[in-house]
Parts: structure tokens; C-alpha cells; sequence
């Protein structure tokens, strides 16, 4: 019954996800360790973002399945925290930062109920964590990309989990919201919080990161960032080898709407 | 004599002289907040076309309940075109899902088809002789003068409903409004709280149908909604703006229909909220069209009275003696202003205090209006030397950017600015940076 105290954080196994039958994940099978950062990194179109939502439960399967400290994800939504990216919203939305943090409490309080004031307490020291507290009754659509990628990761915080999955969370920020991102996962790691970052620059992941996954539709490379971060599996993951893949998937592609439709 | 007839319908219609009047009255304005407050999670969510999809595809179900139980009752009614909402707004998720045309295909498709069938029904209806079916095609923009007490109860029945509902789930339609996904991965039952918000919209669209009618219903969920934005960046007040905005809106189309009776009610309300969203549009602070055009202006002024400070504080540079007074022409060479507009500005920074008129048609700069052209001149080269320097634009480049940035720069900015480049001493094309703060220029007798 214990089962789940040793657990890892995220147990990935024989994971395949696919779009109108082209895939976007090839046959991932991954433990992630805890109290790690840990980076994805790979080219574009290489399915980061993908795992991140197939980890959350977001994305329909095509095979395999996702454990969270030893659960399915529909049964372990209090143990993790998600990061969306920024552009994956409207920043217009009538709202202001502290509102858009006091969200990352919503799941923990039930069905009806209103935040109270222990929640506006949490969601203001969340935002003085990410240097925000100064903007909390800032309408959204005001703050900075920057500011609005903190505010994100605020939200994430409000939900006081041990595991977090951010979607590019450095993409587009500022120098500052740069560094308090950094200081952000330091402390989390000391905390022993285990969290997984999609990540698009590669030279600052062995400064910011513990360990790294080489993603191209299948996993590349995986583990401690001075073994997976070494010149060949880059080569491996970002050389494009997988046109092949590709191309065969698109024919497949191409016959079955063709057959569907029976003019093929 | 035509003022007196409007005046005293005014009152007869507000007073509620008559019962019938009271029952009208009511029911337009608790319909009108209704599909105004609901109209705005539909306005929100980036599909208003939804609203006018469902309220077409109400007439088919309208038109079968009627046909099914020969009744024209509310409830019927009202169940009719729910049930065929319902049926309309899963056969536009169908076909997104499963074919290859996207929602806005589907919802054209969805609207048309079922509002012919619709069209069909009432065809078939109205010329199977069938006596009850008089008044029927008052669905298809509305009567609200054919309201009767049963109704009104109905509608406020619903009206009441839907609060409560928009009340007990605001937290969490909000999340579910900006941040699906989050909502989601946050353990919210975000596919039933979807159910219940298109029920919610179904149910406004349902009980406007009477008094507005399928063909508008859709300008009344909307229009509150996009007017109520104008003025409020919280989701609750716009909520409650809209209601507020959708209730005038249905009491004055109602008065409408009450003064010319054989007038449909549903376009006198939707011209009714289209004026309110232009006035919003118009007049609302902050996001207005009259506030952004005043803020154009004021900016547009502050730029003339900086350049002009500038231009009289760099013609004192030389000999370092800002005493002399400049003439017209002078300032007019380098500025490249009207004559009219130079005079105007010349004017303005008269009344601030920094500039003074020493003799008809010569100017020169106060102590305050020194130090100001100072300060425009420091940011104006302190901007050309981080073109150059960072950027590394050719310094003949730089000068209209700086032109520009002059006007905005903060001091905070400003002082990052001198920071980063280390306090330059000297712009890109030589001539001196003033230094901040120690701005003071010695006024001679």
C-alpha cells in the first residue's frame, strides 16, 4: 500500500502520442528522479511540450501510460503543478495577477466554495516569492512577458505540490524574470521538489539544470546533465535523422484519409 | 403635441398603469440582464457566433413542441428550444471533431440548416389551419407586448436560476474561461463545468426567444458584453455591467413595442444595445475611443513643448548662455513647425513658466524651462549613444529614434540608461551630455 512513498515523481512507460496519425511521441519510456531540475531539450516539433501535457493528462495516449508518485495523472491532480506557456492564453482576459495566482488554489478547494482568506494569503506571499507582490492588483494584459511568466509560475507555486512541469518557461523573458526563475528552482530543489522544464537554450542547461532529456520524438538521451549532455547525442537529437520517420508516417497518413474517403 | 404623447407613455409605461405593462416591462428587462450577464462567458470564450448558432437552432425545437402538443405554453416552449440548442450545439462539436471543417464552418452550417428547418416547420404550421397557431412566428423577432403573467414567472424563474448557477460556479467558469488547460491539469471537472456553461447560455437564448426572437437573440448576449468591456478589466463588474446594460436595454425596447404595438420588440432592444456599445465604445475611460484620442493629443502637445524646450536650451549651448532671447524666425528655422503651431506652443510653456516673453516676438527659457530642455537633451543623446554603442547604428541614424524616445523615457529609465553606458560625457556627434540632477542654470539680471 506504501508503494507510493518510494515512487518517483513521473514514471513514463512505452508512451506513444500521435496527431491525426502523425506522432508526436515515439515509445518514451522514462523514470524522472526527484528533488532534480531537469531539462527537455530538442528541436522544434520534437514533442516537448507534448510530454509535459501527455504527464498531466492532457493529451489523448495512442499506447502506454503515465504514473505521478505512483498514480495515473486523473488521480494525482493535487501532486503537480503545471506551467502552460504564456502564449497559451489571453493576457486581455478581465483579471488581475494576484486573481490569475489565486487560481493555483482552486484545486484544492472544493466544488462552489469561494478562495478565503488563508488562499489570498498563500497567492500574495506566492507572488512575493516571484518579486511580484508590487503588481498583484495589475490588470493582466499591463505586466510585461516577463512579468506575465511569473505570474504563471506564482500560480504554479500557489499549489503547493513537490512536482512541477513548465512549458518554456524562459522563452521571451527579461533578464531579471531570467535570474528569478533560476533563484525560483534553487530554492524548489532545496526544498527537494522535483521539477521538469521544457528548456530552448541549450548553452545555460548544464548551468541551471541537474539533468537533462535529449527529446526527438523518442528520447534521445536521459540522465545526469555531464552523461546526457555530451556533443554526440546532441548530434543525435537535433541531426535530423528522423526524416525517414516522418516521411513515412506522412504517407501513412495520406492513404488512410485517402481510403477513408475512397478516392484513393 | 407629439412630445406630450411620448412624455405620457413614458409615464403610463414606467408607472406600470397597467398590469399587462408591468408584465412586459419586467420580463424585457430580466431577460435582457440575463443573456447580458451570461452573454459575456459566451463573449469570452471567443464564441460569440455560438450564441446566434444556438438561437437559430432553437426554431426547429419551437416549431416540433408545438406540433407535438398543439400548446403554445411557455414551458413547452421553452423546452422545445432547449432541447433543439442542445441538439445544435453537439452537432457543431461533432462535426469539428470529426470531419475536417473547423468551428466556424460548423457553426455556419449548423445555423443555416437548422434555422431552414425551422423556417420549413412554421411554413407547415401556419398553413395546416390549425387555429392556435397565431402568434407563432412572433419567435422569429420577438413580441414582448404578448407577454402574460405565466410568462414573466417563467422568465424569472429561469433569470433567478441562472445567477445562482453563474453565483456558486464564478470560480469556476473563470479558470475554465482563461486557462482551460490549467484547469484541467488543476483536477477540475473542466467537460461537466463546460456542460453546465452551455447550458447556462442555452437557457438565456431560451428565454429570450419570446420577447426577442431567434433572429437577434444573439446581439443580445453579445453586445452587453463587448460594451460592458470597455469599461472594467473585472470580470465581476462586467458581469454586473452587462446585466445592468442588457436590463436597460430590454425596458427600453419594451417601451418601444408599447408605443407602436404592432412593432417586433427583438430589433428595438438590439438597437438599443448597439447604442449603449457605441457609447461605451466612444466614452468609456481608459479604453474609449475619445480617452485614446485626448491621451493622442496630450501627447502629441507634450512632444511639441520638450522639442521646443530642446531647441532653446541647445541655441544656449554655445556660449553657454541661455539669456538671450530668440526671435520667431530663429526657432522656426530649426524647428520646422508651422508658424501658427510654434506660437501656440510658445504660449503654453509662457502659462507653465518656462519660457518668457522678454521683448514682443523674443523668447528665452525660465530657470525651470533650462533645466527641463536639459533634461529632454541628456535623454535625446543619452538614447543616440546606446543606438551606437549597443545597437551599433551609424551615428547619423540615431537622431529621429531619439527624436522619439525622448519624449517616453522614465527617469528610472533614464537613470539605467546613463548606468549601462557608464555616464558618457559626450553624444555620437560630439556635443555634450548635461549632467542629471545638477542641472542649474545661472540667471543673469
Amino acid at each position: 500500500m506504501d508503494s507510493s512513498v518510494a515512487a518517483p515523481p513521473v514514471e513514463v512507460h512505452d508512451l506513444t502520442v500521435a496527431y491525426h496519425h502523425r506522432p508526436a511521441l515515439w515509445d518514451i519510456d522514462l523514470a524522472f528522479p526527484a528533488g532534480k531540475l531537469i531539462a527537455i531539450v530538442g528541436p522544434n516539433g520534437a514533442g516537448k511540450s507534448t510530454l509535459i501535457k501527455a504527464i498531466m493528462g492532457l493529451t489523448p495516449l495512442a499506447s502506454g501510460y503515465v504514473r505521478i508518485f505512483g498514480q495515473p495523472p486523473e488521480r494525482a491532480r493535487n501532486a503537480a503543478a503545471y506551467v502552460p506557456q504564456r502564449e497559451s492564453v489571453d493576457w486581455d482576459f478581465p483579471t488581475n495577477a494576484l486573481d490569475v495566482v489565486l487560481m493555483g488554489r482552486y484545486g484544492q478547494l472544493p466544488l462552489f466554495a469561494r478562495p478565503r482568506r488563508r488562499d489570498r494569503e498563500i497567492a500574495m506571499q506566492c507572488l512575493e516569492k516571484v518579486g511580484m507582490a508590487d503588481y498583484a492588483r495589475r490588470q493582466i494584459s499591463q505586466l510585461s512577458g516577463g512579468q506575465q511568466q511569473r505570474v504563471f509560475l506564482a500560480r504554479a507555486l500557489a499549489q503547493q505540490t513537490r512536482l512541477y512541469l513548465m512549458d518554456e518557461p524562459f522563452a521571451g523573458v527579461d533578464a531579471a524574470t531570467e535570474q528569478a526563475i533560476v533563484t525560483l528552482l534553487r530554492d524548489l530543489r532545496g526544498q527537494g521538489c522535483t521539477v521538469i522544464v521544457v528548456h530552448h537554450d541549450l548553452q545555460s542547461v548544464p548551468e541551471y539544470f541537474d539533468w537533462a532529456l535529449l527529446l526527438n520524438l523518442r528520447a534521445v538521451a536521459f540522465g545526469p546533465v555531464e552523461e546526457a549532455f555530451s556533443p554526440e547525442n546532441l548530434q543525435n537529437a537535433y541531426g535530423g535523422r528522423l526524416n525517414l520517420l516522418s516521411d513515412v508516417h506522412e504517407r501513412l497518413r495520406r492513404a488512410e484519409w485517402s481510403s477513408r474517403h475512397g478516392d484513393g | 403635441m407629439a412630445m406630450d404623447d411620448v412624455a405620457a407613455s413614458w409615464v403610463r409605461f414606467f408607472t406600470f398603469s397597467s398590469v399587462n405593462v408591468a408584465y412586459v416591462a419586467i420580463g424585457c428587462v430580466l431577460l435582457g440582464a440575463a443573456a447580458g450577464m451570461v452573454g459575456c462567458f459566451a463573449f469570452l470564450r471567443k464564441r460569440s457566433l455560438l450564441g446566434d448558432a444556438l438561437a437559430h437552432a432553437a426554431l426547429p425545437g419551437i416549431c416540433v413542441a408545438f406540433l407535438l402538443t398543439g400548446s403554445k405554453d411557455p414551458v413547452v416552449i421553452l423546452l422545445g428550444a432547449v432541447a433543439s440548442c442542445w441538439i445544435g450545439a453537439l452537432t457543431v462539436d461533432w462535426i469539428t471533431r470529426c470531419t475536417r471543417c473547423k468551428e466556424d464552418s460548423a457553426l455556419g452550417i449548423v445555423l443555416s440548416v437548422f434555422f431552414g428547418v425551422g423556417i420549413l416547420l412554421l411554413t407547415h404550421i401556419q398553413h395546416s389551419g390549425n387555429a392556435a397557431q397565431a402568434g407563432l412566428d412572433r419567435f422569429l423577432f420577438g413580441q414582448a407586448a404578448g407577454l402574460v403573467a405565466r410568462d414573466v414567472k417563467i422568465l424569472a424563474g429561469t433569470a433567478v436560476l441562472l445567477c445562482c448557477v453563474v453565483a456558486l460556479l464564478y470560480k469556476e467558469f473563470k479558470v475554465i474561461l482563461f486557462d482551460p488547460d490549467f484547469a484541467r491539469a488543476a483536477g477540475l471537472p473542466v467537460r461537466r463545468l463546460e456542460i453546465a456553461l452551455a447550458t447556462v447560455i442555452v437557457l438565456a437564448v431560451g428565454i429570450g426567444l419570446q420577447a426577442v426572437g431567434v433572429v437577434l437573440m444573439a446581439a443580445m448576449l453579445v453586445t452587453p458584453a463587448a460594451a460592458a468591456r470597455y469599461w472594467t478589466d473585472r470580470l465581476s463588474a462586467m458581469l454586473a455591467l452587462a446585466a445592468v446594460l442588457g436590463g436597460v436595454s430590454g425596458a427600453l425596447g419594451a417601451w418601444a413595442s408599447y408605443v407602436a404595438a404592432r412593432m417586433p420588440t427583438g430589433p428595438w432592444m438590439v438597437v438599443c444595445v448597439t447604442g449603449l456599445f457605441f457609447a461605451s465604445f466612444l466614452l468609456a475611460p481608459g479604453r474609449g475611443l475619445a480617452a485614446r484620442l485626448l491621451r493622442l493629443r496630450r501627447f502629441r502637445r507634450k512632444t511639441a513643448v520638450e522639442n521646443l524646450l530642446r531647441t532653446l536650451y541647445q541655441f544656449g549651448e554655445a556660449g553657454q548662455d541661455w539669456n538671450t532671447p530668440r526671435s520667431l524666425p530663429e526657432l522656426l528655422e530649426r524647428r520646422g513647425a508651422s508658424m501658427r503651431e510654434l506660437r501656440r506652443t510658445l504660449a503654453r510653456l509662457g502659462r507653465a513658466g518656462l519660457v518668457s516673453e522678454a521683448a514682443p516676438g523674443m523668447f528665452t527659457l525660465t530657470a525651470d524651462g533650462a533645466a527641463r530642455g536639459a533634461r529632454v537633451t541628456r535623454v535625446h543623446r543619452l538614447w543616440e549613444v546606446y543606438l551606437t554603442r549597443k545597437l551599433e547604428i551609424a551615428p547619423d541614424r540615431v537622431h529621429d529614434d531619439a527624436e522619439e524616445i525622448e519624449h517616453v523615457l522614465t527617469p528610472e529609465l533614464e537613470r539605467r540608461l546613463a548606468e549601462t553606458l557608464e555616464y558618457p560625457e559626450r553624444d555620437p556627434h560630439g556635443s555634450r551630455i548635461p549632467r542629471a540632477g545638477r542641472i542649474s542654470i545661472s540667471q543673469g539680471t
